[in-house]
């Protein structure tokens, strides 16, 4: 059954909708992404959630107790759901003892205790304690910011793009870590972010937002394999899209005879791949002689960036496609490990894997 | 270029020092039991027990005052706020004296310690709004979603996260305010109240610069030493600003629902008593006097005369302060401080010490230059110093060194490359600090009674001379010009507390 119920909801800035009607429903314990470009009204819905403003339609429940409905909405803090900020949003006036304590009571029961506790469960040393947050590095300020959420025990967790004040190296872990940590805890989390590849490998349930609404909510999986359009589908990373005919689970197009995902029949469709279904085969201008039905290409750009390279290759025999005049013939651009990269003017075969999608 | 500018910095810091170092040579060449004679006696006991009264009644008011305004201006729903936090910035056009003129004129029988805190209070509580205002409207409202995530009711966020965050600003206002309770002198004559300021000029107006004001001079001093200090301790080593990196989300403004009745009450009594009373009374004393009290020759003559004086003060003042700003934001270092040190600390002196001061060098050492334009100029660019200095730093701040580099590389001399770029640059800030500087200059009394040269008669001076004749009808013209000509330029300094929150 579902811990966060979200329906309906819309809010107005002026005449600007940030929100325009977001559903959304969250499993007890589990991870959720809310992933979309900046100014698509993510935050915002954030900030409903957390309770710092009401919503002007809708309806938010959490375990069953009703924290919103149309303008009516129990502040914040009674809310009980923990926000770590996009830049952690310390207290710089406290120490950080005294921030990872700020929601506990000034007596409460073993404080000192659960703040080391805290601490130590965040991966933070016990001697930063004493120190004030301008003092610590970016990373240890989110941890802090981390431990004075949890510390007050919430029902839900909120995380508005906690990681993207971070490095890419420490980015990675941290993520890793937060996640661990939460589910340990068993805590029920959203992520906001605007970076594709962390939302996808952060939450089992993650939602494409885009102007203010929902455009398509999945697993990650489904979502990178199977997007509803093309927008989503560059969105959570490169995309190859070509034009297609499309009968008995086969296209045909200007990479051969590709398996997709559908039973349909269609003479005009658009399919997508990923770049790394993709492997490229060094040949030569020979071997491409008596072999049909089977796609070349020559490479004419190839950038190398260390563990990467970036290939353009473009399609030799291409067998004109259904509607090749208006894609033309493109380079498709693939990005393949740096060694062993075929270099600018080779001839290369291309071969699919798995199974290519059809756009609706 | 640096060699020749930290000279030039190090001559006006040094100049700057000289009324200190007076008040220091004075003391020991009077000896210590003439010292302690003019020191260990009631009157000054007397005195002391008043100023302390004053600071320590005022100062507290005054703040609660200012947070509340500050608040309801900035952080609440409140009907024509931005007309409100303009109306509460204004009372600074009106100088403190007149003030006092308004009040004593309406309410003849005021007077006492609670009358010097009422009309202190309302004259200078815009020293404390300023900053508080501009401190509340640079909050990073992120810290109070999360106290507010964290189980924080409205009233307890306020507590623990807004005000522990005004501290600086307060600290800042409160020392502003409190030297000036200490250096003013027109205010508390007209409600007769004694303090350090006002049995000053006393003594120095009956035995001109004998050692009895000196004394009392020193006690003042150290008066404003202590406040310094106090300052320094309650500020303490906290870092306010925000942690994070990136642009702060725009605040929320609080719905004042119920309250927006009660809100609108208190701004509407404070405006009354600070703008309203003083207009009010100009207003009838100038319908009263009907056309008779504008003479316009003498007028126009006091206009002049206050006119070149503020002008070629701040001129002065700018010109000091500018080798000063440039090394603090171009080579800050352990010199830089201790200079900047210096000048900040005579800033924070009365008129009435630095003119002391002055009278007595110029009438032992250098006679000729007794009552002279130049001394007269001295002494306010001494005094206002540190308001040209602001104004300057921040603005030399905002000049990127890149731009005098780039200015460098192609070609010009650096002395060129300096004015092509950070001067051209600094040149509004700099505009706004004269400007500030011209209108301390107007409306000062203190000093310019003591060392302008004679036959000088400033509007203050006017002013002050009809009203101490209970001609308060013929003072009302001055009192109107004074007002009339500070208004646009506490315009500017609430644009400039507006833009340097960033708005």
């Amino acid at each position: 059954m579902s811990f966060l119920e979200i329906s309906g909801l819309k809010k107005h800035y002026g005449p600007v909708a940030a929100l325009a009607g977001v559903d959304l429903s969250v499993a007890s314990g589990s991870r959720t992404a809310i992933v979309g470009p900046s100014g698509c009204g993510k935050t915002t819905l954030l900030r409903l959630i957390a309770g710092f403003e009401a919503p002007d339609q809708g309806h938010i429940a959490l375990d069953g107790e009703v924290l919103a409905n149309g303008g009516v909405a129990v502040p914040a803090h009674r809310r009980g759901i923990g926000v770590v900020a996009q830049d952690g949003a310390l207290f710089p006036h406290l120490t950080i003892s005294d921030n990872i304590g700020f929601g506990m009571g000034r007596n409460e029961d073993k404080r000192a205790e659960r703040i080391v506790e805290l601490a130590y469960i965040v991966g933070l040393d016990k001697a930063i304690l004493k120190r004030r947050p301008h003092e610590l590095s970016g990373g240890q300020q989110q941890r802090v910011a981390l431990a004075r959420a949890m510390a007050m025990k919430p029902r839900l967790m909120l995380l508005d793009e906690p990681f993207s004040a971070l490095d890419t190296g420490l980015r990675a872990s941290m993520r890793k870590a937060v996640a661990e940590l939460l589910e340990a805890a068993g805590i029920t989390t959203i992520l906001v972010t605007h970076d594709q590849a962390e939302a996808l490998s952060f939450a089992a349930q993650v939602a494409v937002m885009r102007d203010g609404k929902f455009s398509q909510v999945g697993t990650p999986r489904d979502l990178y394999l199977k997007p509803k359009d093309r927008m989503i589908a560059e969105f959570l990373g490169d995309a190859i899209i070509l034009p297609a005919k499309i009968s008995d689970g086969f296209a045909s197009s200007s990479l051969g005879r590709i398996a997709v995902d559908t039973m349909e029949r269609r003479d005009v469709a658009r399919i997508m791949l990923r770049p790394e279904q993709i492997a490229l085969k060094r040949t030569s201008r020979e071997g491409m002689s008596g072999t049909s039905d089977m796609p070349f290409g020559e490479v004419t750009e190839s950038e190398f960036a260390g563990s990467t390279c970036t290939i353009a290759v473009r399609l030799l025999n291409n067998s004109d496609p259904p509607d090749a005049a208006a894609i033309g013939n493109t380079p498709l651009i693939l990005r393949k490990s740096g060694m062993d990269a075929p270099a600018v003017g080779e001839i290369v075969r291309l071969t699919v894997s798995g199974k290519a999608h059809v756009f609706a | 270029m640096a060699p020749w500018l930290i000279t030039a910095a190090i001559s006006v810091s040094l100049l700057a020092l000289v009324p200190l170092a007076f008040i220091i040579w004075i003391a020991v060449q009077t000896g210590w039991d003439t010292v302690s004679a003019l020191v260990f006696r009631p009157r000054v006991g007397e005195l002391l027990v008043n100023t302390t009264l004053l600071v320590l009644l005022a100062v507290p008011i005054a703040i609660i005052l200012s947070v509340a305004l500050a608040w309801l201006t900035e952080r609440s729903n409140l009907p024509g706020a931005r007309l409100w936090a303009w109306l509460c910035v204004a009372p600074l056009a009106i100088p403190a004296f007149v003030h006092s003129y308004a009040w004593i004129t309406m309410v003849p029988g005021l007077h006492g310690l609670w009358a010097g805190v009422l009309v202190s209070v309302i004259a200078y509580f815009p020293f404390l709004y300023l900053p508080i205002s501009a401190a509340l409207r640079r909050l990073d409202p992120a810290l109070e979603d999360a106290a507010a995530a964290l189980g924080l009711g409205p009233w307890r966020v306020f507590w623990r996260v807004v005000l522990p965050q005004l501290r600086l600003a307060i600290c800042g206002g409160s020392l502003l305010v409190g030297l000036h309770l200490l250096a003013e002198y027109g205010l508390y004559v007209f409600i007769r109240f004694d303090t350090f300021t006002t049995a000053i000029v006393d003594q120095f107006q009956s035995t001109f610069n004998g050692p009895a004001a000196n004394m009392l001079a020193g006690v003042l001093v150290t008066c404003c030493f202590v406040l310094l200090g106090l300052e320094v301790l309650v500020r303490g080593e906290e870092r306010y600003a925000r942690v994070g990196s990136g642009a702060a989300r725009y605040q929320q403004r609080a719905n004042l629902g119920r309250a927006t009745i009660p809100s609108l009450l208190l701004l509407l009594v404070t405006t009354l008593l600070a703008l309203g009373v003083p207009f009010v009374t100009i207003g009838r004393w100038l319908a009263a006097g009907g056309t008779d009290v504008w003479r316009f020759d003498e007028i126009g003559l006091a206009l002049g005369q206050t006119l070149f004086l503020a002008l070629a003060g701040a001129l002065l003042a700018t010109v000091a302060a500018m080798p000063m700003a440039w090394i603090s934001i171009r080579a800050p270092g352990p010199l830089q401080r201790l200079l900047e040190g210096c000048n900040y600390i005579v800033g924070s002196l009365p008129g009435v010490v630095i003119a002391l001061a002055l009278v007595t060098i110029t009438v032992r050492i250098a006679l000729p230059l007794y009552q002279t334009l130049f001394t007269i100029l001295v002494a306010y660019a001494l005094m206002f110093l540190p308001r040209a200095l602001v104004s300057l730093r921040a603005s030399i701040a905002q000049a990127p060194v890149e731009l005098e580099r780039a200015a460098s590389s192609l070609g010009r001399r650096p002395l060129n490359a300096l004015w092509s770029t950070t001067i051209r640059l600094s040149a509004p800030g700099a505009a706004a600090g004269m400007a500030l500087v011209a209108l301390g200059i107007m409306n000062e009394l203190t000093a310019t009674q003591m060392l302008a040269p004679n036959g000088t008669r400033t509007l203050a001076m006017a002013f002050w001379s009809y009203s101490g004749e209970i001609d308060y009808a013929s003072a009302a013209p001055y009192a109107f010009i004074m007002v009339a000509m500070s208004l646009p330029l506490t315009w500017l300094l609430y644009v400039q507390s507006k833009r340097m929150a960033g708005r």
